[in-house]
C-alpha cells in the first residue's frame, strides 16, 4: 500500500516532561497515524535541539518541578515559533505541566509570577491540595476519560473556550465545571490516563488536521477497529458515573 | 521500662486479634508505637553485628529474604520482617512474636525491609549500621509525590548509616546521591549487572532527568558484586575474580537475580572475613520467593508463575528476563488503591517482546485497558476476561500442558494467590516458612 503522506510529529521534553504515563500519546499517535495509512516521522524534542522545518503535530506532557524548571530556558528559545505554529492552525495536545505552560502564567503558593508562552489564555495558581482521581469529561469530541492528579489550578480568561465540561472529577480548578482549554487546534488539558488512547475520536481529530497540513489534501482515514477502547472507555465512564 | 512491657503486652493482644481477623500486618504495630515510640530503639539495642535497612521500589521484599537467609546460614541469629510490610510499625509488629518482655530483642542481625518514607523515620530512632539501596521509581505518586523526593528521602538515610552503604550502580537516581553528606570513613559498595550483559537489556531504570549527562558509576572493584547471567535461569555474581555460582534460585527471573546480587554484597560486606561462598550458594538455592513474587506454583503438572508488577521499572525487569522462552502470558490488572488507580504508567512499559507469542488473556477491573495497551504495541491479545475467577479457570483449563506465566498488579495478585491456594493446596498467608 502506498502512503497517503508522511506527518512529522514532535514530542516535546520526551525526558523532563513525561512522567505519567503520557508517552502512551505518542505510541498511539504513531500507531493510528501508521494504520490510518500515513507515515510518521517522531521528532524527540529535547532542550537545545532544533525543531523540524515543517512540523505537523505536536505532543507534550507532565513533569515534576525539575523537569519543568529544566525546559523552561529551551521553551523561551522556541516560544516565538510555537506561537506562530499555533495562530497558522498547526495541532497541539498539552498535557498537565506543558499545558500550564502554555498558558499566560503560573503563580506559585508563595506568590511568585512564572510567565509561560500565553498560546491559551489561562492563569495556574499553585494550590495546597492535589486534584487526584479519575474524571469524565463531555467535550466536541464525544465523552472523554482519563486521570488527573496536579496541586496547579487553572482559570480560564473571559472568552477562552474550555476543553471539556466536568462530569466526574475535578477539572481546571474544581470549581467551575471546565476541563483544559481550546484555542484554534491547540488542547490543553490536565487528563493523563493517558488520554488519546482510550479517546480515539479525539485522537484521530488531532491526526486529521495534521495530515491536512502534510498533505495539503483532506483527511482519508483508514478502517480502524476501536472495539477494546470504546469499551474500555465506557467502562471506566459507567464506574466513574455511578461513584 | 514499665511503659515499654505495657507496650509489648498491648501489641501482642493485638497481633493476636489481627490473627485472628486475618487482618493485615502493620496494625499491631501501630498499637504499640503509640504507647512507646522508643520501643524500636530499645528492642534493637541489643543486636551487635549490624542493623540492615534494605529500601527502595522493586525488589525490597524478595533481597531481604535472601540477605537474612544468607546471614542465617552464617550462623547469625537474623530479626527480619519477611512479610512484605515495609512501614515501621510493620517492623515492630513483625518484633513482637519475638520479643521477650525485656523488651530486648535476641539477634546478632537486623535485615529491616523498609520503604523510603519510613526508612527514614526509623532512621531517626534508631541509627542503621548498613543500608542497601535498590532503585528509585515511580510508585504510588500520590504518596512520595515526585520521584526527586523519593530520592531524597534515600539520600538522607545513606547521610545517617554509620557503617556502610551499599548501592545500586544502574539507577542513576542511586548513583548519583551526594555523597559528600555521607559520614566520613562509611564504606562504599556496588552491585549491578556486568556491563557487558546489561547491553543485551532494556533500559531497566529510569533515567534520572536532573542532568544532561549519561550516568558513568565507578568501575567496580573487588568488593563490589557485578551479575552475570548465562541463561534464563543460571547466574553467576563476580567479586572481581572470585565468583559466586553458578548457582539456579527458585525464583524466576531477572529481577530475581539482581536481587541476589545486592543481598549477597551486602552480606559480604556485613559479615567482612566470615563470609564463605559456598553458604552463600547454598542460601541463595534454597530460598523460596515470597508470595506472588516470581513464584512458581505447580499448577496439575506444569508450571505457573505469577509475578507481581507495580511500576514500569518492575513491569519492564519481568519481561526483560535474560534469554527467555516464551510462555503463555496473562496479564491482570486492577486499580484499587493498593495497585495504584492511575494505570497511565502501563504505557511506559514496552510490550514488544510479547509480539511473538502473544498474550491469552487479559484480567482484572482494567482488563480492556490493558488489552487496548497491548494492541497499540500490536500485541494480539486471545480473551478480555474482566473477572479474575473466571479468567483464571479459563487460563488454566485452555492450556493444561504448558508453562504460563501471570503478571498481576498487588490485589489481582492476592486474589489470584488465594484461589491457586484453594485448588492447588498451597501454604496460606502468615504460614510462610522462614
Amino acid at each position: 500500500m502506498t502512503s497517503k503522506g508522511t506527518i512529522d510529529l514532535v514530542h516535546l521534553y520526551p525526558r523532563e516532561m513525561s512522567i505519567y504515563g503520557d508517552l502512551g500519546n505518542i505510541r498511539c499517535l504513531a500507531q493510528r497515524i501508521r494504520r490510518h495509512g500515513y507515515d510518521v516521522r517522531l521528532h524527540d524534542h529535547t532542550p537545545g535541539s532544533t525543531l523540524p522545518d515543517r512540523p505537523h503535530l505536536f505532543m507534550g506532557g507532565g513533569g515534576q518541578d525539575s523537569g519543568q524548571s529544566r525546559v523552561e530556558d529551551d521553551l523561551a528559545l522556541i516560544a516565538d515559533r510555537l506561537r506562530g505554529l499555533a495562530s497558522d492552525g498547526t495541532p497541539m495536545i498539552m498535557i498537565c505541566g506543558l499545558y500550564q505552560l502554555f498558558g499566560n502564567a503560573f503563580v506559585t503558593v508563595g506568590g511568585e509570577e512564572l510567565p509561560g508562552l500565553g498560546i491559551l489564555d489561562v492563569t495556574t495558581r499553585g494550590n495546597p491540595t492535589r486534584m487526584i482521581g479519575g474524571i469524565v469529561l463531555d467535550t466536541d469530541h464525544g465523552e472523554v476519560v482519563g486521570f488527573e492528579n496536579h496541586s496547579g489550578a487553572t482559570v480560564l480568561s473571559t472568552g477562552q473556550a474550555a476543553f471539556g465540561r466536568v462530569r466526574a472529577g475535578h477539572g481546571n480548578n474544581g470549581s467551575d465545571g471546565t476541563e483544559g482549554a481550546v484555542t484554534n487546534h491547540v488542547i490543553g488539558s490536565y487528563l493523563h490516563g493517558p488520554i488519546l488512547p482510550a479517546n480515539p475520536r479525539l485522537a484521530d481529530h488531532l491526526i486529521a488536521r495534521a495530515a491536512e497540513l502534510a498533505t495539503g489534501r483532506p483527511f482519508e482515514p483508514g478502517d480502524l477497529d476501536d472495539s477494546l477502547a470504546d469499551e474500555a472507555r465506557s467502562r471506566q465512564i459507567r464506574r466513574l458515573l455511578a461513584a | 521500662m514499665l511503659r515499654t512491657t505495657a507496650a509489648i503486652v498491648a501489641g501482642k493482644t493485638a497481633r493476636v486479634a489481627a490473627r485472628v481477623r486475618g487482618g493485615g500486618s502493620a496494625m499491631p504495630g501501630l498499637v504499640a508505637e503509640r504507647i512507646d515510640p522508643q520501643l524500636l530503639a530499645h528492642a534493637l539495642s541489643g543486636v551487635t553485628d549490624g542493623i540492615v535497612v534494605v529500601t527502595g521500589t522493586n525488589g525490597k521484599t524478595t533481597t531481604t529474604k535472601m540477605l537474612a537467609a544468607i546471614l542465617r546460614a552464617h550462623g547469625k541469629r537474623v530479626f527480619s520482617n519477611p512479610t512484605g510490610s515495609n512501614f515501621t510499625r510493620g517492623v515492630v509488629s513483625a518484633m513482637l512474636g519475638d520479643l521477650p518482655l525485656s523488651g530486648r530483642l535476641d539477634a546478632d542481625v537486623a535485615v529491616l525491609e523498609l520503604d523510603e518514607w519510613h526508612a527514614l523515620q526509623f532512621a531517626k530512632v534508631v541509627t542503621p549500621t548498613h543500608a542497601l539501596l535498590l532503585n528509585v521509581a515511580r510508585d504510588q505518586l500520590d504518596r512520595f509525590a515526585e520521584i526527586d523526593t523519593t530520592a531524597k528521602l534515600l539520600g538522607t538515610l545513606a547521610a545517617t548509616t554509620s557503617t556502610g552503604v551499599v548501592r545500586n550502580r544502574d539507577d542513576s537516581f542511586v548513583a548519583r546521591l551526594d555523597e559528600s553528606q555521607f559520614r566520613p570513613g562509611v564504606t562504599m559498595r556496588w552491585f549491578g549487572i556486568d556491563p557487558e550483559v546489561a547491553d543485551d537489556l532494556p533500559p531497566l531504570h529510569e533515567a534520572d532527568a536532573r542532568f544532561e549527562d549519561e550516568l558513568a558509576p565507578p568501575e567496580p572493584g573487588p568488593d563490589d558484586g557485578m551479575l552475570h547471567p548465562r541463561s534464563a535461569a543460571e547466574f553467576s555474581i563476580r567479586f572481581g575474580d572470585n565468583e559466586i555460582g553458578p548457582l539456579v534460585l527458585r525464583q524466576r527471573g531477572l529481577a530475581a537475580m539482581i536481587n541476589a546480587t545486592a543481598a549477597t554484597t551486602t552480606a559480604r560486606l556485613v559479615l567482612g572475613d566470615a563470609f564463605r561462598r559456598e553458604l552463600a550458594e547454598e542460601a541463595l538455592r534454597a530460598v523460596t520467593p515470597p508470595f506472588g513474587r516470581g513464584e512458581v506454583i505447580d499448577a496439575g503438572g506444569f508450571p505457573l508463575e505469577l509475578v507481581l508488577v507495580k511500576n514500569p521499572a518492575g513491569f519492564t525487569v519481568a519481561l526483560g528476563t535474560y534469554h527467555a522462552e516464551p510462555v503463555t502470558t496473562m496479564v491482570a490488572i486492577n486499580d484499587d488503591y493498593a495497585d495504584g488507580q492511575d494505570v497511565s504508567w502501563l504505557y511506559d512499559v514496552s510490550f514488544a517482546s510479547l509480539r511473538d507469542k502473544g498474550v491469552a488473556l487479559t484480567s482484572g477491573v482494567r482488563a480492556y485497558d490493558m488489552a487496548l495497551r497491548l494492541d497499540y504495541d500490536d500485541v494480539r491479545v486471545a480473551a478480555v476476561e474482566p473477572d479474575l475467577d473466571r479468567a483464571l479457570d479459563r487460563l488454566i483449563s485452555d492450556h493444561p500442558a504448558e508453562p504460563r506465566r501471570i503478571f498481576c498488579t498487588y490485589t489481582a495478585m492476592m486474589r489470584l494467590r488465594r484461589l491457586l491456594a484453594a485448588r492447588y493446596g498451597l501454604a496460606g498467608f502468615g504460614e510462610e516458612p522462614a
